[in-house]
């Protein structure tokens, strides 16, 4: 029981570290239109600058404060000299230009940083293990992860659903023109929007950072999953993202704690072994399949 | 008179010496087709063992006494960049070529190489295909065979007298050769076999896994960045004092574990050498690569360095002379050169027989996470691919 409880919050934890980097890229791709392959590049800007300051001051809270506005001054700066020429483009202009900027960023990283991975250490009051049950430890670390995904949910909700800024968000998922027509500047909306979804690619860059390598390239690693993340929640939809995050952190995480021991237990060993291992691999792409064929738009879709 | 037969003799001495000087002025250089990976994350490794190469060659552009040329390319970790070089190589009229730095590369490169009739001296892949019944005479290898280390591994599991054992890889091929590796030496009980997504960053599943199955140590393998992710959570996941791990040393290197820092530390490796290795060579290896590129060299650049001084002794033997290939083939087998890893022979596969040692990280007083050798874990040991290998030596 206790490592059913264990490796449901593993799966809470997953959902959490997803849900910080898809709902920036539920807005932008659902309120702009811009399909941004550079969002996992924001992610490795917050987890490099984290781990250079955190280095160099020794504070957390410095370290999540400057990735943020780090990643965000470069989410600003990638916007205002790159997307916005490509609004009105096809998605492949799009595609092709934000690739083209991974593979800058990536180069360019190097050329400051070096090619090797750098250290993070765990900051002082993360490190160890919360009791949570008796012989239930789970890492601060971890638990700390869970925490700040809740409270990042809770921000945007408000964000979204109670203030003026996210009523124009809204509106301008449904219906751009006619947001624009009502006289609503819509290039300082769509810049915001891009600089708070990198932002968050900060926090999320950061908060792995303690538990991942710093390098080069980690970004696209987790870029495509964050993808099947918002087409399954919905794109444009920050409730969707936020629901899309748990479902693909739960199954991939109880897919790879328990499909072998399953498979294993009715099936002979040879075959239960290979197909668990190809079952782990693809099970969140399965789980999106189930979810398309019943809601083609996703579970939340922003535009109906 | 005597003046008029000592100056025709100075003459005919001073042209031979001019002939002598001219030929020797005009040999060409060695070209050597140096392909490996300079970009992507990995390009670490690419950078270490092509600056080890240099640091071998020396500022004369001499490999022993001999003039080469290296020629390098960057495949960017794609087979088809490398096959596409490798041809252009070929048809310039590049013979001898090393430098690639993974299996997947190589089984690319290799065989365009073995029909033009050229040379491949691998320094760090071997993939099982081509060391048992494909083996080929004009291909060798001055690394390890790729099961080695997981063989060592096994080893090593039964040298520190772990019983009941649970072993990890990525599910890929490589992954999955790995474990079967550590497998056909480990006498212990296997708990569990876990196979892991490639490319997986988040282990918190396996790590919980882990925890319940209880056993005496873990076996895993998991290159490049997933190797410090691993290696990071196993330790904040409280895992690295209750249960220890053992790694082939590929999984934990010289610049991974500045990525690490402390939850290296009580790790144990199956390794070929580290930069603690207690032989003069070792010693001078580390200390002129420390002070030319200001970096602790990783096993990447030790087999780098050894591979080139192995082809400076069959270059040697041939005075430079890549035409005469037998003669070439003949004095690598030989293998007449003074290793780092010592000793080091070939075997009838013309890949490496040699020794296996146990390594753990510790932490010196400075704070410094340091690679030490625990003891010998196989002596001349050779691959099991050898003997599937029907070339006569």
């Amino acid at each position: 029981m206790n490592l059913f409880i264990e490796q449901s919050l593993n799966g809470l934890q997953y959902g959490a570290f997803l849900f910080l980097l898809a709902s920036g890229l539920t807005l932008i791709f659902g309120i702009m239109g811009v399909i941004n392959l550079t969002h996992g590049t924001f992610y490795m800007i917050g987890a490099y600058i984290g781990a250079l300051v955190f280095g160099s001051t020794g504070s957390f809270f410095a370290a999540i404060v400057a990735a943020m506005v780090g990643a965000g001054l470069y989410g600003v700066l990638v916007e205002s000299t790159v997307i916005r020429w490509l609004y009105d483009r096809d998605h492949l202009y799009q595609v092709l230009a934000t690739f083209g900027l991974i593979l800058f960023t990536n180069e360019a990283t190097t050329i400051i940083v070096g090619r090797s991975p750098i250290f993070m250490n765990i900051p002082g009051f993360l490190h160890g293990s919360f009791m949570l049950l008796p012989n239930l430890a789970y890492p601060y670390m971890r638990l700390s992860l869970i925490i700040t995904g809740l409270l990042v949910a809770l921000f945007l909700w408000v964000l979204v659903n109670h203030t003026r800024f996210g009523m124009l968000i809204r509106a301008g998922a449904d219906d751009r023109q006619m947001v624009d027509a009502l006289g609503v500047n819509m290039r300082l909306l769509f810049l915001s929007v891009f600089g708070l979804g990198a932002m968050l690619c900060g926090l999320a860059g950061t908060m792995a950072a303690p538990l991942l390598a710093v390098e080069i390239g980690m970004g696209e690693r987790i870029l495509i999953t964050t993808f099947v993340v918002i087409i399954i929640g919905g794109v444009g939809s920050v409730r969707g993202a936020f629901v899309g995050a748990m479902l693909v952190g739960m199954v991939d995480s109880m897919g790879r704690a328990y499909a072998p021991q399953i498979l294993s237990a009715i099936l002979p060993a040879s075959v239960a072994d290979t197909l668990a291992a190809g079952l782990v691999s693809a099970s969140i792409y399965v789980l999106m399949a189930l979810v398309l064929l019943i809601w083609p738009y996703g579970l939340f879709p922003a535009r109906s | 008179m005597k003046n008029a037969v000592k100056l025709v003799y100075t003459g005919i001495v001073g042209t031979m010496i001019g002939f002598a000087y001219v030929a020797s002025a005009t040999a060409e250089p060695v070209r050597i087709g140096f392909i490996t990976t300079l970009s992507t994350p990995a390009g670490y490794i690419g950078q270490d063992i092509r600056d080890a190469f240099e640091l071998a060659i020396g500022d004369d552009g001499k490999l022993g006494n001999t003039a080469v040329k290296l020629e390098i390319e960057d495949d960017g970790l794609k087979p088809a960049n490398a096959k596409q070089i490798a041809d252009r190589m070929v048809q310039s009229g590049i013979k001898l070529f090393t430098g690639i730095n993974f299996s997947n590369v190589l089984s690319a490169v290799q065989p365009t190489v073995m029909q033009s009739g050229g040379f491949y001296i691998s320094l760090n892949p071997a993939p099982s295909v081509f060391a048992g019944a494909k083996c080929n005479p004009n291909y060798f290898v001055a690394s390890y065979q790729n099961d080695s280390f997981h063989e060592a591994g096994g080893l090593a599991a039964n040298e520190l007298g772990y019983q009941k054992i649970v072993i990890l890889a990525p599910n890929y091929q490589a992954g999955r050769d790995a474990l079967k590796g550590f497998k056909r030496t480990y006498q212990g009980k296997v708990l569990e076999e876990i196979y892991t997504k490639l490319n997986q960053t988040d282990f918190s599943v396996e790590l919980a896994r882990i925890r319940d199955l209880a056993p005496d140590a873990i076996y895993q393998f998991h290159p490049g960045g997933a190797g410090i992710n691993f290696a990071k959570q196993y330790d904040n996941a409280g895992l690295r004092k209750a249960i220890p791990m053992v790694i082939p040393a590929f999984s934990l290197d010289a610049q991974m574990v500045k990525a690490t820092g402390d939850a290296a530390e009580g790790v144990y490796a199956a390794a070929l050498w580290t930069p603690q290795f207690d032989n003069p060579a070792s010693r001078d290896f580390v200390e002129s690569f420390k002070k030319a590129y200001g970096r602790t060299p990783t096993m990447y650049a030790e087999q780098s360095y050894d591979t080139a001084n192995l082809i400076a002794s069959a270059l040697d033997a041939v005075k430079g002379d890549m035409s005469n290939a037998d003669g070439f083939r003949a004095a690598m087998r030989k293998a007449d050169f003074k290793p780092i890893r010592d000793p080091f022979t070939f075997g009838p596969n013309q890949h490496p027989i040699q020794n296996y040692y146990l390594t753990r990280f510790d932490k010196e007083p400075s704070g410094e996470i340091v690679q030490n050798i625990v003891g010998r874990i196989a002596e001349n040991r050779q691959d099991a691919y050898a003997k599937e290998c029907k070339m006569t030596f």
